[in-house]
């Protein structure tokens, strides 16, 4: 192989008393995709922030470019050594145009006064070369997201960055403009580039990794080669165990005769959902997949109440249900677990006392109006106890917990209201896989005392590994279902197939 | 699982070394400016000749506080939702205006206080009816009513000053609850000021409805996602300002035995607003307490009298309360963002 572009040795980071990287390695080549992996919180964002100036590492780490020391002090002498990161959150000024975007900071201006169309001018070859649909004046908050991504990546070869790192780039994009992201990484590899790729989706790293690197608690584990990738190796590495142990699904049995809790006839919205009909009983998971933007949030807000419904039929065990506000769904105990839980979810600077008790207050309160204290504070403490929450004291406000301990809180408000109908979205999105594998363990045992669960989910072996049988959306309305007694094997590919609306595998 | 083994739960023991240093520094936020207060009236105390420190001065100051604590009061409600009123100095004026005209009824003069607190609320309300049901920006609604609602005040008395020498209840404005009989007696003003504290202390902390304010400025699209009823909270917070600037109307009333619709009340907004900043609440919404609020009215007032008392001429008070109140605030970030990071 050629001479190594970047190498990293000794890589310490210690924040006060935590060792947030210890002894860490990097190396990488020109002309690879150099995939970064690790559970939430094992080093991989404070390893780039290492290489981008924003930390300065503890003294003994040597960060060589080229096989040079380089000196990297700051963000832009980090730039200036031709280190390039793309954020999960784009820093993009949404109101400047895509020139004004890449040359910020500095301008080309004739004493003081900014020269436009020499800025538009220079940047139009980069956007012709990267096949960008559109220009230099385009206003970036315009774009899609897709598209703003591709005004980094520009920004970048603007630098002449040599070296680029992307911090798991797909999470908002649809699956046509990850192909798209994708093939524009590969031709930026083809040319010389050497790319860092975060992401915590496998099917990504394994489609398109040369080399992957796995850190674990702060510390380097090793690097695979394209020839030795599994999930299976990469998961070992992660988290130092088995796959098969992720998941928790209990032998529940048929449940094509348990009672039917939730039943949705021919749902209809004004905007996309197109008469979309689905069963829950009893004691079930169903899941539901489907790509992202196939209505699946919106189904499921839709039931809940959160989203105008135009029209369909609803009935929760036998007896009409047509909730048009949360507050309707919560009293008939259908709970809804949001996909972002910070966004829409917690209240960040409250307690998780006062999370978890957000929908029983009411009930809770003498005479429905004063609060019982006693009895929000002993809830918060069982619902902390059942469900492991790792947090100092129930009183901990719930902002700074890790992701996976944000979810349990946020899941444990739903479980206050003892819900027949439980809707996932998304429950373990930015949780790690410690985290990941109990909050399993909890949609297991709810199903084995009776909830009806759906989980909404994006990765495929997660509703795979939890489901009795398994919904697909496409478009706003369900194109199949898998696994049960619909004889159809719930596989990937069989989902894949529902959701793009490709013949069958199995059948075909 | 990796690390669940010696402590279950996660839950530390209370007495820990951990949990006491967290209490200790919730105390300190709690507290907030309490040490500017009484830095101030101990320099003002040793400025003044022990002028400040005596049982006559503290009652005039709680006096002078007190419109300004219950204004603010209202103020801390809506300021926690993310809000903001600019109105309830006109709306003050307007409840005035309302309560005077009706105590000179003679048949109805003993309803006045209602009428007063009637027009106040009304005009609460129609604010948050205008914010909730419209989706229009406070700040937008309550400026514009700031400039509507004085007018309507000056349009009750034709653009007079009205008196009622003979007021009912006179005695809200001008006596006082003796604690200690000829040292100290706390003016009914201050009683009034102190009464609203602690109601709106129970509604914000020890009631559904003062826990959904809180999540409304928290995080609203949460809060309607848990079943909160968003516009109703709305409605509320800008009802109980309103009505707050209603009592102040009439402690201001009695007072005064007067109103006039141009000049009561004018500029009171700012002082609320200053009082609840002063006590952290976070302009944002969703944090904040009403002590605070009660310390950042008495800091005001401590202020305005403080430098009467040690000879400051009325120009230079304007400038120095101006510096104090952003020097007590960038004060209190400093101190924030220090504990933050350990």
């Amino acid at each position: 192989m050629a001479k190594p572009i970047l190498e990293m040795r000794n890589v310490s980071k210690t924040f006060g008393s935590v060792k947030a990287l210890s002894n860490v390695q990097l190396t990488l080549y020109p002309g690879e995709v150099h995939a970064l992996m690790g559970e939430n919180g094992a080093g991989k964002s404070t390893l780039m922030k290492a290489l981008s100036g924003a930390y300065q590492p503890d003294p003994g780490a040597e960060i060589l470019i080229d096989g040079l020391v380089a000196d990297i002090h700051d963000p832009i002498s980090s730039r200036q050594a031709g280190v390039s990161i793309i954020y999960q959150e784009l820093a993009l000024a949404p109101n400047l145009t895509v020139a004004q975007n890449m040359y910020l900071g500095r301008e080309i201006n004739r004493s003081g006064i900014i020269d436009r169309a020499a800025m538009s001018k220079s940047v139009e070859p980069i956007l012709h070369r990267l096949g960008a649909s559109f220009t230099a004046e385009t206003t970036v908050g315009t774009l899609t997201i897709a598209n703003q991504q591709l005004v980094e990546i520009a920004r970048a070869l603007h630098a002449n960055s040599r070296i680029l790192v992307m911090d798991e780039p797909t999470t908002a994009l649809s699956s046509r403009e990850t192909d798209g992201l994708f093939s524009m990484i590969r031709q930026l590899r083809d040319d010389g580039m050497a790319i860092v790729y975060i992401s915590h989706r496998m099917n990504e790293v394994y489609e398109l990794a040369d080399r992957v690197s796995v850190l674990r608690d702060g510390t380097y584990v090793g690097t695979l080669d394209r020839e030795q990738l599994s999930p299976d190796a990469i998961v070992r590495m992660m988290v130092g165990r088995e796959l098969s142990s992720l998941y928790t699904k209990s032998d529940r049995g048929d449940k094509s005769s348990a009672p039917v809790v939730l039943d949705v006839r021919n749902l209809s919205d004004s905007s996309f959902l197109k008469d979309c009909s689905l069963t829950l009983r009893a004691g079930e998971v169903v899941g539901l997949s489907g790509l992202i933007g196939a209505g699946r949030s919106e189904l499921a807000q839709a039931i809940y109440g959160a989203r105008p419904r135009k029209s369909g039929t609803m009935t929760l065990e036998g007896k009409p249900f047509a909730p048009t506000s949360p507050q309707q769904s919560i009293d008939a105990r259908v709970a809804y677990l949001t996909e972002d839980r910070r966004g829409n979810g917690l209240f960040l600077d409250m307690s998780c006392q006062d999370n978890i008790n957000t929908s029983v207050l009411r009930p809770d309160a003498r005479w429905g109006v004063v609060l019982d204290l006693d009895k929000a504070r002993s809830r918060a403490i069982e619902a902390i106890q059942s469900l492991s929450v790792r947090v100092p004291s129930e009183s901990f406000p719930v902002g700074g917990l890790s992701g996976g301990n944000q979810q349990k809180v946020l899941l444990s408000r739903w479980l206050q209201i003892q819900p027949k109908v439980l809707i996932l979205d998304e429950p373990t999105r930015g949780v790690d896989i410690g985290a990941k594998s109990e909050i399993y363990k909890i949609i297991d045992s709810l199903a084995l005392s009776g909830v009806a669960i759906l989980v909404i989910s994006s990765e495929l072996s997660e509703v795979i590994g939890i489901s009795d049988r398994i919904l697909v959306m496409r478009e706003g309305t369900i194109a199949g279902e898998v696994g049960g007694n619909t004889g159809i094997e719930p596989t990937q590919e069989n989902i894949m197939a529902f959701a793009t609306d490709v013949a069958l595998p199995s059948v075909a | 699982m990796s690390n669940v083994s010696s402590n279950p739960v996660g839950l530390e023991a209370p007495g820990s070394l951990e949990a006491r240093k967290r209490k200790l520094r919730a105390m300190m936020s709690a507290a907030g400016m309490l040490p500017v207060l009484l830095l101030l009236v101990a320099g003002f105390h040793f400025l003044s000749g022990g002028r400040f420190l005596t049982g006559q001065n503290l009652s005039i100051v709680m006096q002078q506080a007190s419109v300004n604590t219950v204004l603010a009061a209202g103020m801390t409600f809506v300021i926690l939702t993310g809000g903001i009123d600019l109105s309830v100095g006109s709306i003050l004026a307007a409840a005035a205006m309302a309560g005077l005209i009706v105590s000179n009824v003679p048949e109805l003069s003993y309803l006045w206080i209602f009428a007063a607190l009637a027009v106040g609320l009304g005009f609460g309300i129609l604010n948050g009816l205008l914010i909730s049901a419209l989706k229009l920006p406070p700040f937008i609604v309550t400026l514009g009513s700031l400039t509507a609602v004085r007018g309507i005040a000056r349009l009750l008395g034709n653009d007079t000053t009205i008196f009622n020498p003979q007021i009912p209840y006179a005695f809200i404005g001008n006596g006082a609850l003796p604690i200690i009989p000829g040292v100290f007696s706390l003016p009914w003003l201050a009683v009034i000021a102190l009464l609203v504290i602690v109601i709106s202390w129970f509604v914000l902390k020890r009631t559904v409805f003062g826990t959904h304010i809180y999540s409304v400025g928290g995080n609203e699209a949460a809060a309607r996602l848990s079943g909160i009823k968003v516009p109703r909270i709305y409605l509320s917070v800008y009802g109980i300002s309103g009505l707050f600037a209603g009592l102040g109307a009439v402690m201001l009333s009695t007072r005064l035995y007067a109103a006039n619709g141009l000049q009561l009340g004018q500029a009171y907004e700012l002082d609320a607003i200053a009082a609840v900043i002063l006590g952290g609440t976070s302009f944002v919404g969703g944090i904040g307490s009403i002590w605070g609020t009660l310390i950042g009215a008495l800091i005001i007032a401590a202020l305005s009298n403080g430098l009467v008392l040690i000879g400051v001429s009325d120009i230079w008070q304007y400038v120095i309360k101006g510096l104090v109140i952003i020097g007590a605030v960038a004060l209190d970030r400093l101190r924030q963002r220090g504990s933050a990071r350990t």
